[in-house]
């Protein structure tokens, strides 16, 4: 008897409850810490409870598809357009129908049928050390891979969906046999194999082991933020430049939402898409993570401002998600880690 | 008790048991050979021309790397400790394990914040000597290299515990008779000592080979390419699961080579100990300039394994843990707990019911099935998730489409969103780890008390009850914790498996220190070493204990 009480505990336990008032369920590629704020007030606002669970973004596709319509997620948030545009090509998702904020986003930042948006934007500059590179010097991408550059430019690994997201942008943008060009200059120039994420680019940087590095800015933007004095030192030796001003733009790419196929809470997740548009989310972006707001009319943080205004590419991100095959097997072929 | 009746074909009911446990635990991992029947042949042209060959080799050179410096590490610290007397003894004895609480990937990732170009290290000797980059030459610690120590500075435990217990249960009248026909100290430990406890050793080196070809966080921060990495960039990046599959397919078959080879070089050693207690070896005192230099050696592995970042965790932690230290955290705290409580009982439970089950009908085909179970350690975690995740949501819509049916309500996804999930798969992938301890300390027990318990007219459960466990509780005790200590610092398959709300200490780890806030994850990183360390002091004061197989012989 002792030992089926036991068994009925652990069963239990390890069965989640089952919880019965307006809720709204969330898979995240968000990390919790960048998102659970925003979800706690919106909780506070309107009484609807959000569940979350956080993971890679193209794990929680394949939960969700293998869940199938049993999935209880009603909302799928990613931090790249790429994922959105695999979850929308798997048939994962549906039209945002009655939210009122979709008319507001630029049109390359939502999907031509409505399926997702973004909620936040990212940039993707150059990051030059300030005392030992003349900023006239550089002013394209392309500009990296002449032979000044040799040996002194910092990027993290190819296996990165920012370098993935980047490169399928010149894809589409310059065509494939530029694109492969400029990845095996820049290959060409690398000053070490690359390693690391961004931050740790940009400290290669600071300390003099290369003179440029591609990263994206609130990774410096949080260094500059940061609690720890050496952090804050080194991120006060970079300098961000706008590539591309003159022609297409420097690359950018979103974190967005999809409202899945199942939904079984559409009208709360729509709430929930409504309030991740509002005002006040929106700025909380900006000066929480230092991420760019998708609308237009919102203010930018202080640290924001100082980086500077930028001209971005406007090719739709829906492509980014087409080309991402494409961009890896250049990067294999080029030889980029 | 009719029942009885149909139970004396308990034989039968053991083997089927066993076919039938394998099968769902090994289910996750043939789903992964199942991708072998739809060839990618334009994927892997692509793979063959560019990475492969790279994949292949560093795989290779990480996981024999880490084979052999966990054996010197693991070996020499296991002879020092079992047989010799010096200052700091008892302490080292639990000192030594503590890397074992330390997940690979924040070794990683504080090691490299210490050593890296912009770390204090570099950045203090280049002040000092007013040096620019290139003037010096420093050691970068994000190589091949770099990883493979960090690897074998966690996971060299394996080998230490396994040797340690072979070590000193090696009767002394062995190393009489050696003396007494005139055989030199050093020609008795490489000619008796060392076989003798090859197969313990090579059992250790074979666990940590194993863990390093899964490791996927490590070999990531570094940016090398493996196949862990190639399997993600293959799914993810070219977005082809089923090529990925196939990778991880062709890493589980290296791990199939290796314990080929290392059940081969011990198929044909049997070693039994009698039940009663043989005559302990004395440790020797070490006197004059090896008391001193013995402990300094046992330290370094621990030093470097253990308190250098764990100084740099509390420094980092020091200055964040503030705003960190919340209700939210201990209930991190608690989940990881008790989850890791969970899946180190079932693990063991399962493993001691398959060993036993094994030592029962030691047929091939219920070796061939357990084997299988066991290369769940080898493969990506994140793998068999996917796995098992793929297998569990097809019986939970089919559960629900039944209950639609019958009583027109849908239960939900009962097992694939539940922590079942978790537990299922931890069972799977560490089952390993439980086996290989359950196996050696049920290999030396001898076959004819189970005869002579049979012959009393007990059934096996009864046997394996009252008898085994109790004559190999170290065995099983060290187990529990081998699993409660992987569980709790196991990643991928929790990130991807939790149910809502659920986070864990490695999955908050994790997600800070791969959005590169490295402080931010000191705490949480400090708090699963802590909680690891608990089982790993019980364990040595049980270990430390005289050997138990005296008490139940008689």
């Amino acid at each position: 008897m002792k030992n089926f009480i036991c068994f009925v505990f652990v069963v239990v336990t390890m069965v989640s409850p089952i919880v019965m008032a307006e809720q709204v369920n969330l898979y995240s590629a968000r990390k919790e810490a960048l998102i659970k704020p925003l979800l706690d007030k919106f909780t506070q606002e309107t009484g609807i409870s959000v569940n979350l669970v956080t993971g890679n973004a193209d794990n929680l596709i394949t939960r969700l598809k293998s869940e199938g319509k049993y999935s209880p997620a009603d909302l799928l948030l990613t931090t790249d357009v790429g994922r959105l545009y695999r979850a929308k090509q798997q048939d994962l998702t549906q039209e945002i129908a009655t939210s009122e904020a979709i008319s507001l986003l630029p049109n390359n930042l939502r999907d031509e049928q409505g399926h997702w948006l973004g909620l936040s934007l990212r940039a993707r500059p150059l990051m030059v050390s300030v005392d030992r590179v003349d900023f006239k010097t550089l002013t394209n991408l392309e500009d990296l891979v002449s032979s000044e550059w040799k040996g002194r430019v910092c990027i993290r690994s190819s296996s990165n969906i920012y370098n993935q997201s980047m490169v399928a942008a010149l894809i589409a943008q310059l065509g494939e046999s530029d694109a492969q060009e400029w990845v095996n200059g820049l290959v060409n120039n690398f000053a070490r194999s690359p390693q690391g994420g961004d931050r740790d680019q940009i400290k290669a940087v600071a300390s003099g082991m290369c003179d440029v590095a591609i990263a994206n800015t609130y990774y410096l933007a949080g260094m500059l933020s940061s609690e720890d004095t050496t952090t804050q030192e080194q991120a006060k030796k970079i300098k961000v430049i706008w590539p591309n001003q003159a022609d297409r733009g420097v690359h950018i790419n979103i974190s967005g939402v999809a409202l899945t196929k199942n939904a079984p809470n559409k009208d709360a997740a729509i709430k929930l898409i409504d309030f991740l548009l509002s005002k006040e989310s929106q700025l909380w972006y900006s000066t929480a993570n230092h991420e760019y707001p998708v609308l237009a009319d919102i203010a930018w943080s202080e640290l924001l401002q100082s980086f500077g205004r930028f001209k971005t590419e406007d090719v739709p991100l829906s492509r980014l998600g087409e080309l991402n095959a494409e961009a890896v097997q250049m990067m294999d072929r080029a030889g980029w880690k | 008790m009719k029942f009885s009746n149909w139970f004396t074909s308990w034989f039968n009911s053991w083997y089927v048991g066993i076919v039938v446990g394998c099968f769902i635990l090994a289910a996750p991992i043939g789903l992964v050979f199942v991708s072998v029947f739809f060839p990618q042949i334009e994927i892997w042209q692509h793979l063959y021309s560019t990475v492969l060959i790279d994949y292949i080799v560093n795989s290779l050179a990480l996981a024999f790397g880490v084979g052999v410096l966990v054996i010197i590490i693991g070996t020499a610290l296991a002879w020092c400790i079992a047989r010799y007397e010096f200052t700091g003894r008892k302490q080292l004895q639990w000192l030594i394990l503590l890397p074992m609480a330390m997940p690979a990937y924040i070794i990683a990732y504080t090691y490299t914040g210490l050593l890296d170009f912009a770390g204090p290290v570099q950045t203090l000797l280049r002040e000092t000597f007013g040096w620019q980059y290139g003037d010096y030459y420093f050691p970068d610690i994000r190589t091949l290299s770099g990883a493979i120590i960090m690897l074998s500075l966690v996971l060299y435990p394996y080998v230490y515990m396994l040797a340690k217990t072979a070590f000193s249960e090696q009767p002394a009248s062995l190393e009489e008779a050696s003396r007494s026909l005139g055989v030199s100290a050093s020609k008795h430990l490489f000619k008796v000592v060392l076989p003798l406890a090859r197969p313990a050793i090579l059992m250790g080196a074979a666990l940590a080979m194993m863990e390093a070809f899964a490791d996927y966080g490590t070999v990531q921060y570094f940016g090398l390419s493996t196949f862990t990495t190639g399997i993600f960039r293959t799914w993810f990046g070219l977005g082809n699961g089923i090529a990925a599959a196939q990778l991880a397919a062709m890493l589980t078959s290296f791990v199939v080579l290796l314990l080929v080879i290392e059940y081969l070089s011990r198929r044909k050693i049997r070693y039994y100990f009698q039940g009663q207690k043989p005559q302990q070896i004395n440790r020797q005192k070490l006197t004059g300039s090896s008391a001193f230099w013995v402990p300094f050696i046992c330290v370094i592995p621990v030093l470097f394994g253990f308190i250098l970042p764990v100084i740099q965790l509390f420094n980092w932690a020091s200055k964040t843990y503030s705003k960190q230290l919340n209700s939210e955290f201990w209930l991190l705290l608690w989940n990881s707990f008790y989850l890791a409580a969970i899946a180190a009982i079932t693990a063991v439970t399962l493993a001691l019911l398959f060993a036993y089950g094994k030592r029962l009908n030691p047929s091939k085909t219920i070796r061939f099935f357990v084997g299988v179970v066991s290369l769940g350690y080898a493969v990506p975690g994140t793998v068999i998730a996917i796995g098992a995740m793929i297998s569990l949501s097809w019986i939970d819509i089919k559960i629900n489409m039944l209950t639609e049916g019958w009583f027109d309500v849908s239960v939900g996804l009962v097992l694939s969103g539940s922590l079942f999930a978790l537990v299922l798969v931890y069972s799977s992938r560490f089952l390993a780890v439980a086996m290989h301890n359950i196996d050696t300390g049920l290999a030396r027990v001898k076959p004819s008390m189970d005869d002579a318990a049979r012959s009393l007219g007990h059934k096996p459960l009864q046997i394996l009850r009252t008898i085994h466990v109790p004559l190999m509780k170290t065995s099983v005790l060290s187990a529990l914790l081998l699993v409660f200590v992987d569980v709790l610092k196991e990643l991928p398959a929790t990130l991807i498996l939790r149910p809502f709300n659920f986070n864990t200490l490695a999955v908050k780890a994790f997600e800070l220190a791969s959005d590169e806030r490295l402080m931010d994850a000191a705490l949480p990183a400090l708090a699963i070493v802590s909680v690891g360390i608990l089982p790993v002091i019980l364990l040595t004061m049980l270990m430390d204990k005289p050997s138990e197989n005296s008490k139940q012989s008689n």
